[in-house]
């Protein structure tokens, strides 16, 4: 009998295993992580979590007998029935014995739930979208030095010895310059000692002496280290980008806001947060809503508490102008800003808005989103029957000049993902499917 | 008695080291081989974390495994319900093995340790050993080597070939493994000397039979019948043929060496659970049994505390666990209570038979040890002779069974026997069938090859009581079937008794 610990063998041994059902299920649990990311709020959304999936798509078929025909069951704990009863079929039709028929992936049940981890989940979740190309234009600013492995080098601190480097040098010097190994020496030695034990008739130990006293000085004259063979691994300085971003979530909180309406907002936000997460080590996020004047809130109240008033948009691109200025510079910081509307706003403010962002918050930020929120079924017609709004208007003729931000109408749930893939898609794709 | 200072205990309180299996182990050994006269490999024990112990469920038990998808899924699908707390971890997992592996959770207490060591590393040790279908199909010595063999062929194919090509084949083979296994001994092929020995031994049967007067005797002119293309044919190819894999193995046209390769691995994988299916219930109830026997010794002697053998029964209750048809948790007869109560009951017999019991069973009734004959119960049977042979009156009595007849063309079902004295032997043979994979498995079998025209692959499946199968899935199957065959494939669902086909389904393969 032998007892073996098996504790500290490596584990995750089904990892490459699941790395092919991740695959596999690939579009499955793309889909399964859009859907449960619409029930999360936004800085609890990258925690990973439990997704469902539908059965059948990952179902591995048998043969297997289906219903119908004549089926016997033994069962046990018999309360009433006699011989010869009759038993009207309960619901389902399986019978009293359909436990047995339950297949052994458990494939009775119409989804397959189980766990992602956070790294799987956003690997999906933001599978082939990437930052506007802009965002480069302040990343190689500020360098924050890295150290990257980069070959041996012959001197070095000794916790960078390359042990392995080193023996082989040392092995081929000694193989150049003929050292003798031990065991030769041994050898000899063993020879003398045998024939002096037998009185040394041939004479051949004056011989075997002078070839190991040769041994012995060559092998003294050449070290088994030299000064020469040792190497350390060598570390280069990479400049790196400075990799933090913060992101800018305006809204317009005023009384035509509805709660769906800013529900919407919310969801646009999160995924925005998300995608920002995956690129940047660190991620601020300010939170400034507005009706007739703008405040800096925290997320709770940022979503929840109402307000009333009226509403100016400019009122929220100031304040936002305050906060970069006294806190986030746009050398050091990517600034990303996300607009949510419906898009009213008193009238005259309109030319103040757009100066205030063609001067001040376009110039510093990396990109600027604009999403108009409405109601799903507010506007019978497909389009905006009612017309622009003059937030809409405004906006439009910055973009048509050419001001490095996106707008986009979103009415329901359903639309929050494809207009977010749509801002964010890669570059490469857009121009292919418009070419 | 004061369990703080007996010299005989095994262990103290919950906590084991490495020295305590190790009592434990040779305490189980010496009643196991002393007292029950069990025959098992040497045994390794290991201690493994939870974490592997999710792994080993995901290959289907096995310590090491090619990779392949679906295990993935496995994990995920038991991490899930793990994490939840809707399912806990078996306390061990054994293989069929030389030197048999048992795995225990570090997170046992010595008590739950104790009971895992003497119903693995014992009960199902000497079953493994000794069952004549686990020595007939398996090979306890090889299993683990060839396990290795096996996953770095995959490994070694994934990077010539691709990882999804030899998905696709694993897939396919999966899908057939049910299929996959021989039921019989094959027709052995034969060789030179013994088909000389026969013919001589023939031939001088025939010499001392010799009478020439038979030649005189007028009779019918023996017409000599060329065997027919269909025959020549289906011997060609040894058909019918049941096992899918080894068919597709042997006689696929356009599969890659590699391919039959992997085919082979499926098939050999499958031929060694199939002992497992057949014999679950015995299996089970056997290391039950001799857990509980063991415990149970060991506590006589002082060697196991009382509120230690508390918590084995505590356990071993809620393993033999049998819910009633009528309870919301009843999915099916569990096997470790039937087995376990199936071997109790024998062991009564022996002991304390009843006058029922000596009409019923007039070898065993009385005869004093249960051990001798458990043993050759253990040895001789698999699930479904076992019930037909040893299922008491007695016993059918206190699960109060009886047997159902569930017939789709009427609108009710009906009790056809219950546990009365009409009804005994019925029951007994219906719970019987109800362990025979031939009842339970849809027979099917390749019956011809379309060899001069499109090479068209024609399986059957030969329905019983009208059961056919099941569409979607049988559909998905045939595709992969297909795929291995590279060319059609044509399932028939035919009606033994009268030779009609029920249903066809035909499928191309997939073109790429």
């Amino acid at each position: 009998m032998e007892i073996l610990d098996r504790r500290l063998n490596p584990k995750g041994k089904s990892l490459p295993n699941r790395q092919r059902f991740l695959r596999r299920a690939k579009a499955l649990i793309q889909d399964a992580v859009r859907d449960s990311s619409a029930k999360r709020d936004i800085r609890g959304a990258d925690g990973g979590g439990e997704v469902s999936i539908p059965v059948h798509g990952v179902r591995e078929p048998s043969f297997s007998l289906g219903e119908g025909g004549q089926r016997e069951h033994v069962l046990p704990g018999n309360k009433e029935y006699r011989e010869g009863d009759e038993i009207p079929r309960p619901p389902g039709g399986g019978g009293g014995g359909s436990g047995n028929e339950g297949s052994e992936d458990g494939g009775g049940e119409d989804s397959f739930r189980f766990v992602l981890t956070r790294e799987e989940f956003l690997e999906l979740f933001l599978d082939d979208l990437e930052l506007p190309d802009l965002a480069k234009r302040r990343l190689a600013q500020l360098v924050d030095p890295a150290y990257r492995r980069a070959g041996y080098t012959s001197s070095g601190s000794p916790a960078n010895l390359s042990l392995s480097r080193t023996l082989r040098n040392s092995l081929s010097r000694r193989i150049a310059l003929k050292r003798p190994k031990p065991e030769s020496i041994a050898q000899f030695e063993a020879e003398i000692a045998r024939l002096e034990g037998l009185g040394d008739p041939d004479d051949e130990i004056p011989g075997l002496r002078l070839l190991l006293d040769r041994a012995l000085q060559r092998s003294q004259r050449i070290p088994y280290i030299d000064p020469m063979d040792v190497r350390y691994r060598r570390f280069e300085p990479v400049p790196r980008p400075v990799a933090q971003a913060v992101m800018f979530c305006l809204m317009d909180v005023s009384g035509s806001m509805t709660e769906e309406m800013k529900d919407l907002a919310k969801r646009f936000y999160m995924l925005l947060y998300l995608f920002l997460q995956r690129r940047y080590k660190q991620v601020e996020v300010v939170f400034i809503r507005h009706t007739h004047e703008a405040k800096e809130v925290d997320e709770e109240t940022f979503f929840h508490s109402r307000e009333t008033g009226g509403t100016l948009v400019s009122t929220a691109l100031e304040e936002m102008r305050k906060v970069v200025e006294a806190r986030f510079p746009p050398a050091e910081w990517n600034i990303y800003a996300a607009q949510a509307s419906d898009g009213d706003n008193a009238a005259g403010d309109s030319t103040r808005t757009a100066r205030l962002l063609l001067e001040h918050v376009l110039p510093a930020v990396q990109y600027y989103a604009y999403i108009e929120v409405g109601r799903d079924g507010e506007h019978g017609m497909p389009g905006f029957p009612r017309g622009p709004t003059d937030l809409w208007r405004t906006y439009e003729q910055l973009v048509v000049a050419g001001a490095p931000m996106a707008m986009k109408r979103v009415r329901h749930r359903r639309d929050i993902f494809p207009v977010f893939r749509e801002l964010f898609r890669k570059r490469g794709l857009t121009e292919e499917a418009s070419a | 008695m004061n369990a703080l200072t007996d010299e005989r205990l095994l262990y103290r309180g919950s906590e084991w080291d490495f020295e305590t299996l190790r009592r434990i182990h040779d305490a189980c050994e010496e009643i196991a081989l002393g007292e029950m006269g069990l025959n098992v490999y040497a045994n390794r024990i290991e201690v493994i974390s939870s974490e592997q112990m999710l792994d080993a469920y995901a290959s289907t038990g096995l310590p090491l495994f090619y990779k392949h998808w679906s295990f993935g899924k496995h994990f995920a699908q038991h991490e899930a319900l793990y994490r939840k707390g809707l399912r806990g971890l078996a306390y061990e997992i054994v293989i069929n093995s030389d030197p048999c592996v048992s795995y225990v959770m570090e997170e046992n207490t010595a008590t739950l340790q104790a009971l895992v060591i003497a119903h693995a590393a014992f009960g199902h040790n000497h079953f493994f050993k000794t069952n004549r279908i686990f020595k007939d199909w398996t090979d306890a010595k090889g299993i683990l080597d060839y396990l290795e063999f096996a996953k770095n062929f995959v490994a070694r194919a994934e990077e010539r070939y691709g990882e999804t090509a030899v998905e696709r084949t694993l897939d396919a083979a999966h899908a057939l493994m049910n299929q996959g296994v021989h039921r019989q001994r094959q027709r052995r092929v034969p060789d030179l000397r013994s088909e000389e020995q026969r013919e001589r031994e023939r031939r001088e049967y025939d010499e001392q039979r010799f009478n020439d007067l038979w030649r005189t005797v007028p009779g019918k002119q023996q017409a000599h019948v060329a065997p027919s293309d269909v025959e020549r044919r289906r011997a060609l190819l040894q058909l019918p043929q049941e096992n899918l894999l080894y068919f597709l193995e042997k006689s696929a046209p356009r599969l890659a060496p590699w391919q039959r390769e992997i085919v082979r691995i499926v098939r050999n994988v499958a031929q060694y659970f199939h002992p497992q299916r057949q014999t679950k219930m015995m299996n089970e109830g056997c290391a039950t049994y001799t857990h509980y026997r063991i415990l149970n010794r060991l506590h006589e002697q002082g060697r196991i505390s009382d509120g230690a053998m508390l918590e084995v029964l505590h356990n071993h209750s809620s393993v033999i666990m049998q819910p009633e048809f009528d309870d919301p948790r009843y999915s099916g007869i569990n096997p470790y209570a039937l087995g376990f109560a199936m071997m109790q009951d024998i062991q009564r017999i022996c002991e304390h038979p009843t006058e029922e019991d000596q009409e019923w069973f007039p070898e065993i009734a009385g005869c004093g040890d249960a051990m001798p004959v458990l043993r050759d119960a253990w040895a001789e049977y698999r699930d479904e002779s076992f019930i037909l042979q040893f299922l008491s009156p007695h016993l059918i009595r206190k699960l109060r069974l009886f047997h159902l007849n569930d017939d789709s063309g009427k609108p009710a079902l009906r009790v056809d026997a219950v546990h009365d004295e009409r009804g005994y032997r019925r029951v007994r043979q219906a719970l019987a069938r109800q362990y025979d994979p031939a009842w339970t498995e849809p027979d099917i079998q390749v019956v011809d090859v379309d060899l001069s025209g499109d090479r068209r692959l024609i399986v059957e499946h030969r329905v019983l009581h009208g059961r056919a199968l099941e569409e979607k899935e049988a559909r998905l199957v045939l595709r992969h079937l297909a795929f291995l065959w590279s060319y059609d494939v044509l399932l028939k669902e035919v009606d033994p008794n009268t030779g009609a086909t029920l249903r066809e389904h035909a499928v191309a393969p997939p073109r790429d």
